[in-house]
């Protein structure tokens, strides 16, 4: 093997910098993709739900049940929309979609209460949104529960005999924000891979360069870091970017290690863009690439490595699928330091299964392109 | 080339820039290049002709070690090409068929990456960058970007990058062509002026008329070395008279004269057909004759020297069977 030289890969590198920088397409990707899927995510796509529009129906005038109505307007998840004076309006709201639900007092509620006797109130919900739906009933569950506590005990101060004091760690307030901003570093550092590291050899083969600088002394290895170089410096400042936005407009914490977090990111760069260096070799045009690129790298990212959807609510084969989706670990390794502050102790199978990934991909890289040159 | 221990009055040769010994590369069960063997002297220009598809490609490209030859050797630059191509790569030039620099790199960009793929820097890197933008004529146009130039200037600028380095050989994969004739003759310039500098260049065309420029050139045919020459030993060794006869309907005078007793071979030429006889006195008589019974107007022939691409013709149609005469193996 030829002695590598530095001065190569520095050329190398460099081309490919200025080449990126003038392809618009590289840098709408580069730049402009983690930004959007930020705000994307950030924004529109929550999972909490505040601010249920709710239509109410009291057809009892008497204290306790402005009592309840006061408990659900107040508890920050309702926001009562709509006064109905018949029950029989509430179909038609609820087709035209003005309302999500209905809280139906009757008349005799007071009344029951008063005589101890156990009132129901009646919550009629919009079940096209299966999700919303089940969410506004715990909500209002637990707000029924609540008043109902409160009219039992009636100011005085019993020892309930149990009684299920829940605390949730790490992200006490249920944000899925919290939960979106580490997991969406592993998304867009799968974009950069498949989009743009899937694009760069294929469009040397494509375009004949790759002949050219193969009948130079360049060695493949500085073809190929050469080529990662640029990539890799992309990959973390769009690291830097959403962690710092996830910061600064999501206040999203930052507990752990950002030196462990640094490492773990260059490995899974590493690894995904050598992932996206084998497709790209491998495949002979630009559009095969970047579309296998897709599929086998982006949306396995996306679906199947707990960014969304818990894999451990997933179909016993995908839960099996997940353990070689590398952004599966790289979720895992973002979502423990930044939220919960813990390092290598707790982290070190995922590092081990990063760096592995990280060797093979780029071991697959080299060995792909080697075989093309030869061939 | 000037060493002290030897004797001006007799200098040695110098080495060959370029020993094929029986170089084959078969794809499967195709072979694109079968046992050819010739030798390049250093400073020379060395033509490869023929079709597309004769194996011109794919012999340059065993001999910048792009690909592996599946049998035979071949030294390039004193390295043999199969051991070391990591040191051949350090003393050849290459520029292959498809315009191959960076469109979306300026002239400047360009230059720099091959300096740096090269190991040229710092003065030689300067020096050679404002020789190769004084031989594109690029001066002033640095910072354009090299997809916007015109393709003759693209070409030259392509030469440029694969030269940086002061190769000793140069290879040239058909740099000429889709390039109009008055850059393909400043082009020609440029490898003139190269070779006069002592750079061997290996340079393959489909155009036979820019085998004149040549040195000496091989014929390919079908992956077969048919011919090794210089283009007038070439032509001379052409023993079949040629003539070039004048009709009213070309091509239907063709059709006569194809079949016409005596005679080899007719082609189109222009208004003309060429036509190649088996001996001059008997074509004389029988074309008139052929014409006349084919009803087509007879309007005078007269003698004409081979072409290149009569040369060729003829030699592919006898096959390997018939050794090229005065075509030596050895020029």
């Amino acid at each position: 093997m030829a002695a590598l030289s530095l001065r190569r890969l520095r050329a190398i590198a460099r081309k490919e910098w200025v080449q990126l920088r003038r392809d618009p397409r590289s840098m709408g990707l580069a730049f402009a993709l983690p930004l959007v899927l930020l705000l994307f995510f950030g924004y529109a796509i929550t999972w909490d739900i505040t601010d249920i529009r709710l239509a109410v129906v009291n057809q009892d005038p008497g204290q306790k049940s402005r009592e309840l109505l006061q408990a659900f307007a107040g508890s920050g998840y309702f926001q009562v929309t709509e006064r109905l004076a018949s029950p029989a309006r509430i179909d038609r709201e609820l087709l035209h979609a003005h309302i999500t639900g209905a809280l139906v007092i009757p008349p005799t509620f007071d009344r029951d209460l008063a005589a101890g006797r156990g009132a129901e109130v009646q919550l009629l919900l919009d079940g096209a949104d299966a999700n919303t739906a089940t969410i506004a009933m715990s909500y209002a569950d637990a707000i029924v529960a609540r008043f109902s506590r409160d009219v039992v005990l009636q100011g005085r101060r019993i020892q309930l005999p149990a009684s299920a004091e829940t605390r949730i760690w790490y992200n006490p307030t249920l944000e899925s924000r919290h939960m979106v901003v580490p997991g969406l570093v592993a998304v867009i550092m799968s974009i950069i891979a498949a989009m743009l590291a899937s694009l760069t050899i294929a469009r040397e083969w494509e375009r004949g360069t790759m002949e050219q600088l193969a009948s130079t002394p360049v060695h493949r290895l500085e073809i190929i870091f050469g080529k990662l170089l640029p990539y890799l410096l992309i990959g973390f400042f769009d690291t830097v970017v959403t962690i710092a936005a996830g910061l600064l407009l999501f206040g999203v914490p930052i507990r752990g290690s950002i030196l462990f977090l640094g490492g773990m990111t260059l490995l899974f760069l590493l690894g995904a863009l050598g992932l996206g260096m084998f497709i790209s070799a491998a495949m002979k045009t630009q559009l095969l690439a970047s579309q296998i690129a897709l599929i086998g790298t982006f949306l396995p990212a996306i679906l199947v490595s707990g960014f969304i959807f818990d894999i451990g609510s997933m179909p016993v084969p995908l839960q099996v699928l997940s353990f070689l989706v590398p952004a599966r670990y790289f979720i895992a390794v973002t979502r423990g330091v930044l939220l919960k502050g813990v390092g290598p102790e707790a982290l070190w199978p995922e590092a081990l299964f990063m760096t592995l990934f990280a060797i093979l991909g780029l071991a697959l890289a080299t060995r792909a392109f080697h075989k093309r040159i030869e061939e | 080339m000037s060493e002290p221990t030897t004797s001006p009055a007799t200098p040695p040769p110098p080495p060959p820039a370029v020993v094929v010994r029986d170089l084959t590369r078969r794809f499967g069960e195709f072979t694109a290049v079968d046992r050819v063997s010739f030798t390049v002297a250093t400073g020379e220009i060395f033509g490869f002709l023929g079709p597309n598809g004769a194996g011109k490609t794919t012999t340059i490209k065993m001999l910048t070690a792009l690909l592996h030859p599946t049998s035979g050797q071949a030294t390039v630059a004193g390295v043999d090409v199969a051991r070391d191509p990591a040191l051949l790569r350090r003393r050849i030039g290459y520029m292959s068929q498809r315009f191959s620099l960076y469109p979306d790199l300026s002239v400047d960009e360009n230059i720099a990456l091959f300096g740096g793929l090269y190991g040229v820097a710092g003065a030689r890197l300067a020096a050679r960058r404002a020789w190769a933008l004084a031989m594109a004529g690029l001066e002033g146009q640095e910072q354009r970007l090299t997809g916007a130039l015109p393709l003759g200037w693209k070409q030259r600028l392509a030469l440029g990058c694969a030269v940086l380095h002061q190769p000793p050989v140069l290879f040239l994969d058909e740099p000429t062509s889709g390039v109009d004739p008055i850059a393909r003759r400043g082009f020609w310039d440029l490898i003139n002026a190269m070779a006069a500098g002592g750079t061997t260049v290996l340079v393959s065309t489909h155009y036979m008329e820019e085998a004149e420029y040549c040195n000496r050139v091989v014929l390919m045919d079908r992956g077969k070395l048919v011919a090794l020459g210089a283009p007038a030993q070439l032509r001379a060794a052409f023993d079949e008279p040629i003539f070039a006869v004048r009709t009213d309907d070309a091509p239907r005078a063709l059709e006569a004269l194809q079949h016409a007793p005596g005679i080899v071979e007719a082609a189109m030429f222009g208004r003309e057909v060429h036509v190649v006889a088996r001996d001059a006195a008997q074509a004389e008589a029988g074309i008139p004759a052929a014409l006349a019974a084919a009803g087509r107007r007879f309007g005078g022939l007269r003698r004409v020297p081979p072409s290149l691409e009569d040369v060729f013709v003829s030699l592919v149609r006898r096959g390997a069977t018939a050794a090229p005469a005065g075509a030596g193996k050895e020029g």
